[in-house]
């Protein structure tokens, strides 16, 4: 059987700008995998709770209005609920000085406006895979 | 006759010779279309304005259908308003700020909320790392007077990005009151009072279901109409649609569908089309597609004075006129090479101007990186400055009135606006096809098409799929709140919030509470009252949502 990703597009905070979200949500579905999307302003308890149940392997969160200040409170809680080998990454705007802020949080890549469909498509299908590979290896 | 001047092809007419020399000379050549999916010919000529009645089609400025503006002057008599959002951190910040734009002579002020506002929320309950960081913390009326202080508020026009329940309207008029200002002297504009706008597309504001943001919108606007006889309580917002990839005759289409629901609600409520509409405003993205932005105006006047007189059934000319706001387009700007950006709403305001707008808002360069800096924004405003005084842009009204192609499109995009209201009238009207997930839709496949233009190259995007260099231009610094001043002003919430009379606050909660089951009962007074006995915008939007029901965004991918 070939390995299908399953992907969470979500986002966290006040903003409500969706037109990147929807869009990257369409790519990755129109490439083949499973999505799961959800209105704006999910509480982050809420994203940790769907990643457990549906078992996604990445976790997208757009951020275009200042919200991706909170995604290290994200990752934190992941790591607290065993979920810590989640990809996650971010796209929209994120100022230059504040990319490290979620890197050294555990963030995988940060997508700025401009990055092509087919880039964020291939890094989700291989971060994807890499997330199944850890964690059959962990059994 | 001149043997020197006869056509070569004598048979041919000249229309005939340049169209063969044209497809001789041109080769293969693929469609070229505007957004808005319109076939755009290489040359417009008289025939295209076969047909055209100038007094019928376009008549003078200042008279209906006012195609060619809403004004006798326009912008050579008053050119437009510099109407530049501003809004960071405390309200003392935001004081600080505007006291200094105040002194370089601005008399219009904006005021943006921070997102946590938007959201219905108070400082005390939301992450501290996102309070302030996009707009102004005003949570009570004192947050609104200190950001208000040393303004003379019967002096000055005042914009507010307030949605419902339009907490920081009645802040603002309790302020009024406490310095005796009178209310008859209030002026400004509701800005975000579109809540369909809002549950569509941009949910940045979106916190009350549908049903009660209806009946708040309706009692704000009669209340202001009876009230507050220098406030505009409606703006109509096409803004959102068009950054979340409505093409520019869709944006036009549901933004006057909007206007017709939300003025047919009001009539149904028992008011006259003459005592609100001359209040209803209108707020437009500005896209850099030039000619047709300017056609999406000129064609939305035009539509808009014959809905007022034929379908709404006003009489007053006042009411006929299409005022509008225009903000240059944030989604056209780039994060590569972001110094292009000012070439970018350049050429973005100068469609709006050409399209005759009464204010205007200049996007900064540093947006598509961060909320704009105040370098960018400085920036912005001497754009506006160079467009209005050095370019000569404002000599003649209406200077692309008249032309072949202008016309021809101004009529086409009328066509292709009213097609779309078509559809969203079989639907019921605006609220059913907002409600159905119409409109939604139409977006959503609008928006794809288009990214798949910039991914196919179809649609160039400097610096993005084509000419782009290494090494991006250097990026602003991120200014954030200081996080001292924050915090020194959640402590004195909190005290607030203490000291207040605990009887006083839940009396005129319950009677919130109560008015919103009670048609007979103006909610938006109800908002004022609360207001003035200290219930803060987090408590009051709770009580609402509680008992009016939250509202989700459809969920259509």
């Amino acid at each position: 059987m070939t390995f299908r990703p399953k992907v969470l597009v979500t986002k966290i905070g006040f903003d409500g700008h969706d037109r990147g979200s929807r869009i990257v949500a369409a790519a990755l579905r129109d490439a083949g995998m499973e999505v799961i999307y959800t209105p704006p302003w999910q509480e982050i308890a809420a994203v940790v709770k769907i990643a457990r149940e549906e078992d996604v392997d990445v976790i997208g969160i757009s951020s275009l209005a200042t919200d991706h200040l909170i995604v290290p409170h994200l990752m934190g809680a992941l790591r607290a609920a065993g979920l810590g080998g989640k990809c996650v990454i971010v796209g929209g705007i994120v100022p230059d000085e504040e990319v490290p802020l979620l890197l050294d949080a555990g963030v995988a890549k940060v997508f700025h406006p401009g990055s092509s469909m087919d880039e964020v498509v291939d890094f989700v299908r291989q971060a994807a895979e890499r997330v199944q590979q850890q964690y059959q290896l962990a059994g | 006759m001149n043997k020197a001047f006869e056509s070569p092809l004598a048979s041919s007419s000249p229309e005939e010779t340049w169209s063969q020399e044209y497809r001789q000379q041109i080769g293969t050549e693929p469609a070229v279309h505007n957004r808005s999916g319109i076939d755009v010919r290489p040359l417009y000529t008289p025939k295209d304005l076969d047909g055209t009645d100038y007094q019928r089609d376009l008549g003078y400025p200042g008279q209906a259908p006012f195609t060619r503006g809403i004004y006798p002057t326009m912008h050579r008599g008053r050119t437009w308003t510099q109407r530049q959002l501003i809004g960071l951190g405390t309200p003392q910040d935001y004081n600080e700020r505007l006291r200094h734009l105040l002194e370089q002579g601005a008399t219009a002020i904006s005021l943006l909320p921070c997102n946590s506002v938007f959201r219905g929320y108070d400082m005390d309950e939301v992450p501290v790392e996102l309070l302030g960081t996009c707009g102004t913390v005003i949570n009570n009326v004192d947050h609104m007077d200190q950001a208000l202080a040393g303004v003379d508020l019967a002096q000055i026009s005042c914009a507010m990005n307030d949605p419902t329940p339009f907490t920081l309207l009645a802040f603002l008029l309790v302020t009024a009151k406490r310095r005796q200002v009178p209310w008859s002297a209030i002026a400004g504009t509701s800005n975000q009072s579109d809540y369909l706008s809002h549950f569509i597309a941009n949910h940045m504001f979106y916190r009350l279901a549908n049903a009660g943001a209806r009946r708040l919108l309706v009692d704000h606007i009669e209340f202001c109409v009876r009230h507050l006889p220098k406030w505009n309580p409606m703006s109509v917002v096409g803004q959102h649609t068009q950054q979340a990839g409505a093409t520019p005759a869709e944006a036009m289409a549901f933004t006057l569908s909007a206007a017709i629901q939300n003025a047919e609600d009001c009539i149904a409520h028992g008011m006259h089309p003459d005592d609100f509409l001359p209040r209803f405003t209108f707020f437009f993205d500005i896209s850099i597609s030039f000619f047709e932005e300017i056609a999406k105006f000129r064609a939305g006047r035009r539509i808009w004075a014959r809905i007022t007189r034929e379908r709404l059934g006003a009489r007053d000319s006042r009411s006929w006129r299409f005022k509008f706001h225009g903000q240059t387009s944030g989604a056209d700007l780039t994060r590569q090479q972001p110094l292009n950006n000012i070439s970018r709403v350049s050429v973005q305001a100068m469609a709006g101007i050409f399209g005759g707008l009464q204010s205007l808002h200049t996007d900064a360069f540093d947006e598509a990186i961060s909320c704009p800096t105040e370098a960018g924004a400085r920036i912005a405003v001497a754009t506006q400055n160079i467009l209005k005084e050095e370019a000569h842009l404002t000599d003649v009204i209406d200077p692309l009135g008249g032309s072949y192609y202008i016309e021809a499109l101004t009529n086409e995009m009328e066509e292709r606006i009213e097609a779309v209201m078509a559809r969203i009238d079989a639907a019921g009207g605006m609220y059913q096809a907002v409600e159905a997930g119409l409109v939604q839709r139409m977006i959503g496949e609008s928006a794809l098409r288009f990214q798949q233009t910039v991914e196919s190259g179809e649609q160039t995007v400097v610096g993005v799929n084509k000419y782009q260099v290494g090494g991006e231009s250097a990026q602003p610094a991120q200014p954030r709140p200081d996080a001292n001043s924050m915090a020194a002003l959640i402590d004195d919430f909190r005290r607030f919030k203490s000291r207040r009379s605990a009887a006083e606050v839940g009396r005129a909660l319950d009677d919130l509470a109560r008015a919103a089951h009670d048609p007979s009962i103006n909610l938006f007074s109800r908002v004022i009252d609360a207001a003035e006995a200290g219930v803060t915008h987090g408590e009051i939007c709770a009580c609402l949502r509680r008992e009016m029901g939250f509202g989700l965004p459809l969920v259509a991918v």
